[in-house]
């Protein structure tokens, strides 16, 4: 009879752990799916197909440890552009601006974060919308 | 039965030679033209007249000052863009940057780009827009001067669509036509410059017409 506890408890635990992951997966992947979409017709003309940005005129997408650094300040740089400053890219001095996007919605920036994110060598997980609406409240 | 495959192989690849050599590919010659009729010798001749791409001056990213005589003997690619153009041109160059980098140890062709916003975009300006694309030389020249005659040579002789407007991104609207101009200063060819395969495209056809130009030569 404890046995069978046991074995029920278990069987339940893997159940819930898988659908859980399940979802979570399923949450990246309509994230990362969506995100293709809005980095093609935002992003794509100037940083390229595979993240590579242009010579030295506009930075790769590929610098991982600054992307996690400036995770929080991410959504802020897609919603409001970069104003003409000096970026340091894997360790090359970029200098210009990025254009903003004001009109764009946050679900729009969680996608294009979580394919940019996931892609190009990079891999931050899932970017949801709550975390974006977080860091949109505090950009300067 | 070897023996007659190679026979077979060997004859096909005879007539694939031939073939291609009678139907050696030309390139179309675009833009307007007029007829003309002539009277040379007591004859009336009528020959086409086609348009050609005027004189112009403008100042390349160097200082120095450039006009069609620069460009005497090269076949060139025609482009408008401006430095800090937020939509079509970084894609547009990108694409440019693959010409350049197939074309640059070739004597007889250019890629000349010009601004069409050239209160902002300086010698020293486009200068510095080299210098980070990575381009040096003199293959391929930035040109800026006189708007108005910037956007006349742009509608008018390389007949492409080229305005200000301060609804549009960046405030200028402008198509991403590559214009490929032969060493008559004829225009024979259009490709989207945002289309990476419209560039492979005219990276071939450039061949072609060297190659057009060089027969003509021969004969």
């Amino acid at each position: 009879m404890k046995l069978k506890v046991i074995a029920f408890i278990t069987i339940m635990l893997c159940v819930i752990i898988v659908s859980c992951q399940s979802e979570a997966e399923q949450e990246y992947k309509r994230y990362y799916g969506s995100g293709t979409l809005v980095y093609k017709a935002k992003c794509q003309n100037c940083h390229g197909e595979k993240g590579e940005g242009l010579s030295n005129l506009i930075p790769p997408l590929t610098d991982t440890a600054y992307l996690k650094k400036n995770k929080a300040q991410l959504a802020c740089f897609v919603k409001y552009g970069i104003k003409e400053t000096i970026t340091t890219i894997n360790g090359k001095a970029y200098e210009g601006a990025m254009p903003a996007n004001v009109d764009m919605p946050a679900i729009d920036i969680a996608e294009v974060l979580t394919y940019i994110g996931n892609s190009f060598g990079n891999k931050m997980g899932t970017i949801t919308v709550d975390e974006v609406n977080v860091d949109l409240e505090k950009c300067k | 039965m070897k023996k007659f495959a190679g026979l077979v192989l060997i004859t096909l690849a005879f007539t694939a030679c031939k073939f291609n050599d009678a139907d050696k590919p030309r390139l179309p010659i675009m833009g307007n033209r007029d007829a003309v009729t002539k009277t040379i010798n007591g004859k009336q001749v009528t020959d086409t007249v086609y348009q050609t791409i005027p004189d112009f001056k403008f100042v390349n990213q160097y200082g120095d000052s450039i006009t069609q005589k620069s460009l005497k003997g090269d076949i060139y690619v025609a482009d408008f863009f401006f430095t800090t153009c937020p939509s079509i041109c970084p894609i547009m160059h990108r694409n440019m940057l693959t010409v350049y980098n197939e074309f640059k140890n070739v004597p007889d062709f250019k890629i000349i780009s010009h601004t069409i916003d050239p209160k902002h975009d300086s010698v020293a300006v486009m200068k510095k827009y080299a210098d980070k694309l990575g381009i040096s030389g003199n293959s391929w020249w930035l040109l800026q001067g006189n708007k108005e005659q910037t956007y006349d040579l742009g509608q008018k002789d390389y007949l492409v669509a080229v305005k200000q407007d301060d609804g549009t991104p960046g405030g200028y609207v402008h198509q991403g036509w590559f214009v490929l101009v032969d060493k008559q200063k004829r225009i024979r060819g259009y490709y989207d410059g945002t289309d990476e395969k419209q560039v492979a495209k005219m990276i071939g056809d450039i061949k072609i017409l060297r190659a057009e130009v060089n027969t003509e030569i021969a004969q």
